[in-house]
């Protein structure tokens, strides 16, 4: 852990100054940033784990972790312009200012997944929150049994990471499935929904950990898949998103019945929310 | 006055009685302890919470009738000061404000610079807590002080802030405290507590210190002691208001029914009545969400964040890119009762839930929250409810 912060920013909603030292377009609206701290060190983090970003005079929204828990040089974050406030944040230029708080919530169980085969499902920009449990997984893979990384994308363009997709793909101890709803001329791959790669992969279902992270309907779907083909609920781990104004626990807006999503989650044990997860609305 | 450990009955003195100049002495002794004194006055047809240095500001001869949709004010027979049950506010609004600025950020050549709102100067002292109002602040207590991270505009407010409670002399049609187990009579969680003891021969007001503060207040004002009669007299006062209780909230297994009934019809049918207007989180004593605003002046040189109280009942409160999580009413009124009455449990211990009733009446379509969950309660459901979902 990073040293204790100065005096003044123990106030957990006041965000710190950090440097944008690094730019990176990764499809038409979603860039990474790599940010750096003015003031302190680079705290630690757990994969799955989110900060507040504030955009100065604009607004603040959480966006996860997105790069490796092992680089200590920097924080990494993977941000896609949909509103006011992340599209202030995505055209940072290189040497701006953001302001930031983190990190907070709950991480991928990544080290309890030792021993199983691990599949980690991602849609759209959710595998921007899944590549840090990627990156440790894969440093470490040989304490794992299979492995395999399903990514689905509305279209060839909108697939984060292909390089390293690519990279991870050619290693013998991990497999890469990547599906889209909508192929061009130029896709070659699987087109359809992610759950529908689960049956193409060789996996022991009773000995499984599942990472989920994407749209709702998209973890909905994956989960009620894996239960199908087997998978313990219990093992089952999903990111939420709600509505965030504080991550504290104290605004009131993440709730989903009784979690506070930027505590209690955004990763939530499936077993858990299950029956919740079910009623619209909640 | 340490909002984390309240003393309880044990730490109580002895009773003595003050009469109404013995009153004004407190009040004054207040202020001259620098004290911002705020208790009940009179504005736009309502009892409100508001900054006193005179007695003369309170209610005398005024209660306050109150049914489902309906607060009015009345005269009564006698000049009792806090001869009321409870007004649209309660004392929230002090500690919890509607509006505070966070921060205030200033832009620098290189970048921008980010300092703290000091905290409000001066300590309040309130005077006239009703029973509810004091477990309304143990829960807001729990809230931004007991858990992970401690909201630091609330520790510094509550944590000088002086308790004058009051033990209810009149309930409301709307009240219900005897049932959620919160009133009437204030057991903790005060520096003093006083009961109005009024009839043709006297206006006096039995005084108990609850904390060190409170009892070194007592002692230098003009007290008499309390015989027995007058501890009798008080109790009294306690056993009148708990039968005159107008309403009643059954909890015993309602947390499982609410979370086991997401789909109950009487959610539609509450829905179709209800204008998601956010009055009932408003008035509520322990509603305790709010939304940041950032703003900027006209040069972009000072930006600010500011926190204000919002509500479950908006339909922004809920939005994600794509839309609202909760777009229907019906949603959204079952997000509110179900938090209330449920999932707080689950996420504080207790129900967030005083039974002061305020809801009830300032719902301009007089929904009843004892109604709506007595409804929910009648039927058993398939269990929802799986507890918290963390990952531990
Ligand atoms: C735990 C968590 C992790 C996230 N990680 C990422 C990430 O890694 N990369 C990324 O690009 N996005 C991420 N998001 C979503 C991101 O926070 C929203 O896209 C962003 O809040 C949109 O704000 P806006 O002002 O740009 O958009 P607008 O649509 O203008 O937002 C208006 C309001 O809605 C809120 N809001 C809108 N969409 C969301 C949303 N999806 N989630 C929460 N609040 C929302 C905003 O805070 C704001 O109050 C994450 C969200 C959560 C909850
Ligand atoms: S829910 Fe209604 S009765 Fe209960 S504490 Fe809030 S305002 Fe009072
Ligand atoms: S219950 Fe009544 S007070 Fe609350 S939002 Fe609905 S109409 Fe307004
Ligand atoms: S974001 Fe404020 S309580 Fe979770």
């Amino acid at each position: 852990m990073s040293a204790a912060p100065p005096a003044a920013l123990a106030d957990p909603m006041l965000p710190a100054p950090w440097r944008v030292r690094a730019v990176r377009r990764e499809t038409a609206d979603v860039v990474t940033l790599d940010l750096v701290p003015l003031a302190s060190g680079v705290p630690c983090f757990a994969p799955g784990q989110f900060n507040m970003i504030y955009a100065y005079g604009v607004g603040e929204v959480p966006v996860s972790l997105s790069g490796d828990p092992a680089d200590r040089s920097c924080f990494v974050h993977t941000v896609r312009a949909v509103g006011e406030v992340s599209a202030a944040i995505a055209g940072a230029a290189p040497g701006s200012v953001l302001g930031l708080r983190g990190p907070f919530g709950s991480a991928w169980p990544v080290d309890a997944a030792a021993g199983h085969d691990l599949l980690i499902v991602a849609g759209g920009l959710g595998l921007a929150p899944l590549r840090p449990a990627i990156y440790r997984v894969l440093a470490r893979s040989e304490r794992f049994g299979r492995i395999a990384v399903l990514y689905g994308g509305r279209g060839p363009a909108e697939l984060l990471f292909r390089d390293e997709l690519a990279v991870w793909g050619a290693r013998a101890d991990v497999t890469v499935a990547v599906t889209v709803d909508h192929a061009d001329p130029s896709w070659h791959g699987h087109v359809g929904v992610v759950p529908a790669l689960i049956g193409q992969i060789g996996f022991d279902p009773p000995n499984t950990v599942a990472l989920l992270c994407g749209p709702e309907v998209m973890l909905r779907f994956t989960a009620t898949a894996l239960r199908a083909a087997g998978v313990a609920a219990e093992r089952i781990h999903l990111s939420m998103e709600r509505n965030m104004k504080c991550a504290i626990g104290l605004c009131g807006h993440c709730q989903f019945g009784p979690d506070f999503v930027c505590q209690d989650g955004p990763v939530l044990r499936y077993d858990r929310i299950a029956a919740r997860l079910a009623v619209r609305e909640i | 006055m340490s909002p984390t450990a309240p003393p309880g009955p044990d730490a109580q003195t002895a009773p003595v009685l003050l009469d109404r100049a013995g009153l004004q002495a407190l009040v004054d002794a207040l202020v001259a302890r620098g004290f911002d004194v705020i208790g009940p006055t009179l504005r736009d047809g309502a009892i409100v919470y508001d900054r006193i240095a005179d007695l003369a500001a309170l209610p005398a001869g005024w209660t306050d009738r109150q049914e489902a949709g309906r607060y009015r004010l009345e005269r009564r027979a006698d000049a009792a000061l806090f001869g009321y049950a409870v007004g649209p506010q309660s004392w929230k609004r002090f500690l919890h404000p509607p509006e505070e600025t966070l921060w205030r950020a200033r832009r620098q050549d290189d970048g921008f610079t980010i300092t703290p709102e000091p905290p409000s100067p001066a300590p309040f002292a309130f005077l006239g807590v009703r029973a509810c109002e004091l477990h309304a602040i143990a829960i807001q207590d729990r809230v931004f002080l007991g858990g992970a991270h401690r909201d630091p505009g609330y520790a510094a407010r509550r944590q000088g802030a002086f308790l004058v409670a009051l033990n209810c002399g009149t309930a409301a049609g709307t009240c219900f405290c005897a049932s959620m187990g919160t009133g009437p009579r204030a057991e903790s969680g005060f520096d003093l507590a006083l009961t109005e003891l009024i009839d043709a021969a006297r206006h006096d007001f039995l005084a108990v210190a609850g904390s060190e503060a409170g009892a070194a207040l007592l002692a230098v004002l003009p007290t008499r002691p309390a015989g027995p009669e007058a501890t009798a007299a008080a109790e009294a006062v306690l056993a009148r208001t708990e039968a005159g209780m107008g309403r009643h909230l059954d909890t015993n297994g309602l947390k499982e029914r609410l979370q086991a009934n997401p789909e109950h019809p009487r959610w539609d049918e509450v829905a179709a009545r209800c204008l998601a207007c956010a009055n009932c989180t408003l008035v509520c004593p322990t509603c305790f969400c709010t939304s940041v605003a950032d703003h900027t002046d006209l040069a972009g040189t000072e930006a600010t964040r500011v926190k204000r109280w919002d509500s479950c009942f908006t339909a922004d409160f809920s939005f994600i890119h794509g839309g609202s999580v909760r777009a229907s009413g019906k949603s959204r009124y079952r997000q509110w009762l179900t938090h209330k009455l449920a999932h707080w449990i689950d996420q504080f211990g207790s129900s967030g839930c005083v039974g002061c009733g305020r809801c009830i009446a300032w719902c301009p379509v007089g929904i009843d929250i004892t109604a709506e969950a007595a409804a929910i309660r009648a039927m058993p459901g398939k269990a929802v409810g799986e507890g918290k979902g963390g990952n531990a």
